[in-house]
């Protein structure tokens, strides 16, 4: 499809649906929809259902975090058209504490998504059946995929040969976990350069002499 | 007499059976035989993938998506590299685009040998996986011949591909796709009209058209039901478009028909693998633009330019402009996507993986209730399953 027809079938679904789409963009050639979180499944329904649409198949939903955002979390639902052979990407934004409406009783497919959506960021899922979590171990504590936490993880798995068993310990790392910085200090890095900080300590030294 | 009361019967199902297809725990509820619920805990091989790539550049986020589905390594990376292309605008050469779309065909063939001759092997025939294994291993060859790794190859670049083919191995696998016909139909004969085979996948695991699209399948599981939905013909990439071949369609949605499908499959992309190697050109295999795909090492030695881009792109790699993008492709398995968030820098923001395998085994509990518990590998094996996608 191209990005003019695109831009139609945007158009089209915001006039019917002004209420709860916030905006609809067409970058890439993908048409991107950020709806009201707590009409999602209204929205989500009325993609599947409506003709000129027929979008009825959900793909994918995930999640994704912004903790800069007042809203952190973005939850990205991706959906397809056999009918039309088109995409549509809808988003919400949502924080640790509001739930978002769970799209399980509209598509199945939601099931797992959405349990690994609430495994991975901890994004509240209402009325989902069954809201347990996914990929992560039986017991597992805290959200992995949020950008907060840390890329080793807190614990440790081995096996004991004492207690004769799996034993969980604090992760100690040998070397501390290295994370280079390769954006370039010359375009507006976002912190003070090693030595800077000296700089104004002797201009304020310059200054009392 | 008074009346007994039965429970249902619990049963744990892996996650080390050999029929489970790696690490799927499967919790059971039985009716005697007759399943009643099951519950699949997975994510015992979850590796943390999209948490690692957020870290990585993204030349070196490439590697991982090879340990994905580990039996088809090309066709994810394939996903991958897609996505960076769209969000960066780069054009990829043709012969890039042929050598892409050849390996993607491998990567089916792999798969699906794998796949047919497990399945034949979860059901009780043990001879084909023992053929089939042998043409794998040859195909492993041509995938060593042009990135030096028989499995996890990094062989497709953003921009193309890592290196050209090496001369003669166009004609060693066009030899092969002629050879590899007999031992196709060896094991077609062994299964297809095999009286066993068919009492165990006839009718077992049947959905519709509409529990389909529900259920979010793709690939050979949805057209099993009859939808003729092919990313290579509705959505082509790459060089795609330009093939000839048909897209194999079942008709009851059971097990026999995906597998059957897969069969047909095999056919096809060994139709593809022809025409690639046939009308292949001579010319750059992967995108000149320097700040994405190194320079020649020959150039190297003489141009201080050429110097100074190898050694930016392998410290600070390239940066992706800002953007959001879904890209995805036809994997063997079904429909393998990449949601890609760029934030400007050299890694991505976030890297979303769409496995195909995630999707149909949630439909699992669905498609066993009522079956016989004997049934059950039946429809996992013709579900078509690697927990390397599944856990991530």
């Amino acid at each position: 499809m191209t990005d003019r027809a695109l831009k139609n079938l945007g158009e089209y679904i915001v006039e019917n649906l002004a209420n709860d789409i916030v905006s609809a963009d067409v970058l890439h050639g993908e048409l991107t929809l950020k709806a009201r979180a707590d009409q999602i499944v209204k929205v989500l329904t009325f993609l599947r259902d409506d003709p000129e649409c027929m979008f009825k198949q959900l793909v994918d939903i995930c999640g994704a975090d912004y903790p800069e955002r007042l809203k952190r979390f973005d939850v990205v639902y991706h959906m397809l058209s056999l009918h039309l052979n088109q995409r549509i990407r809808v988003k919400v934004e949502c924080d640790e504490e509001t739930p978002v409406p769970s799209v399980t009783s509209i598509f199945k497919s939601a099931n797992w998504c959405e349990r690994e959506a609430w495994d991975m960021y901890g994004i509240f899922f209402s009325g989902h059946p069954d809201l347990r979590r996914m990929l992560t171990d039986y017991g597992f504590e805290g959200h992995p995929l949020r950008k907060d936490f840390p890329v080793t993880g807190y614990v440790e798995v081995r096996y004991s040969e004492e207690d004769k068993r799996v034993v969980y310990e604090p992760v100690k790392l040998t070397q501390e976990n290295r994370n280079f910085d390769f954006m370039s200090p010359w375009e507006g890095a976002n912190y003070i350069l090693p030595g800077d900080e000296k700089a104004d300590d002797d201009s304020k030294n310059a200054g009392a002499k | 007499m008074a009346e007994v009361n039965i429970k249902n019967y619990n049963l744990n199902f892996g996650p080390q059976h050999p029929a489970a297809h790696g690490v799927l725990r499967m919790v059971m509820e039985l009716d005697g035989e007759v399943i009643e619920r099951v519950d699949p805990h997975i994510g015992l091989l979850h590796r943390g993938t999209e948490k690692l790539i957020e870290q990585k550049q993204y030349l070196q986020a490439t590697p991982y998506f090879d340990r994905l589905d580990y039996v088809a390594p090309m066709n994810q990376e394939h996903a991958f590299v897609m996505a960076i292309e769209k969000l960066m605008g780069l054009e990829v050469p043709e012969r890039g685009q042929y050598i892409r779309v050849l390996f993607s065909e491998i990567g089916r063939v792999l798969n699906h040998i794998l796949n047919l001759t497990t399945h034949g092997m979860d059901v009780g025939a043990m001879t084909p996986i023992l053929w089939g294994f042998e043409e794998r291993e040859i195909l492993m060859g041509f995938y060593e011949a042009v990135c030096g790794a028989r499995m996890h190859a990094n062989y497709f670049r953003p921009g193309g591909v890592h290196q050209d083919m090496p001369a003669g191995l166009d004609e060693k696998i066009m030899n092969w796709t002629e050879t590899f016909i007999p031992t196709l139909e060896d094991m077609e004969t062994l299964l297809i009209d095999n009286r066993i085979f068919k009492q165990r996948n006839v009718d077992i695991g049947v959905f519709g058209q509409d529990e389909a699209l529900e259920w979010g399948m793709s690939g050979p599981m949805l057209r099993s039901t009859g939808i003729a939905w092919d990313l290579r013909k509705s959505q082509p990439y790459d060089v795609y478009a330009k093939m000839d071949f048909k897209v194999a369609v079942g008709k009851h949605g059971d097990c026999y028909d995906r597998f059957m499908l897969r069969l047909a499959e095999v056919r096809e992309s060994l139709k593809i693998i022809r025409q690639c190697i046939n009308d292949m050109k001579a010319g750059p295999v992967a995108s000149i633009d320097r700040k994405v795909t190194p320079p020649p090492r020959a150039e190297m030695k003489r141009s201080m330019e050429a110097l100074i881009h190898h050694f930016k792109l392998y410290t600070e790699g390239f940066k992706v402009p800002e953007g959001e993008v879904y890209a995805a492709v036809e994997a063997p398995k079904g429909e393998f996507g990449v949601y890609l968030v760029s934030d400007g820098s050299n890694r991505p923001y976030r890297c979303k993986i769409k496995a195909p395998g995630f999707v149909h085994l949630s439909a699992m509990d669905h498609l066993c209730r009522g079956h016989m518990l004997a049934d059950a590998p039946a429809v996992l094996g013709a579900m078509d399953i690697v927990f390397g996608e599944v856990d991530r």
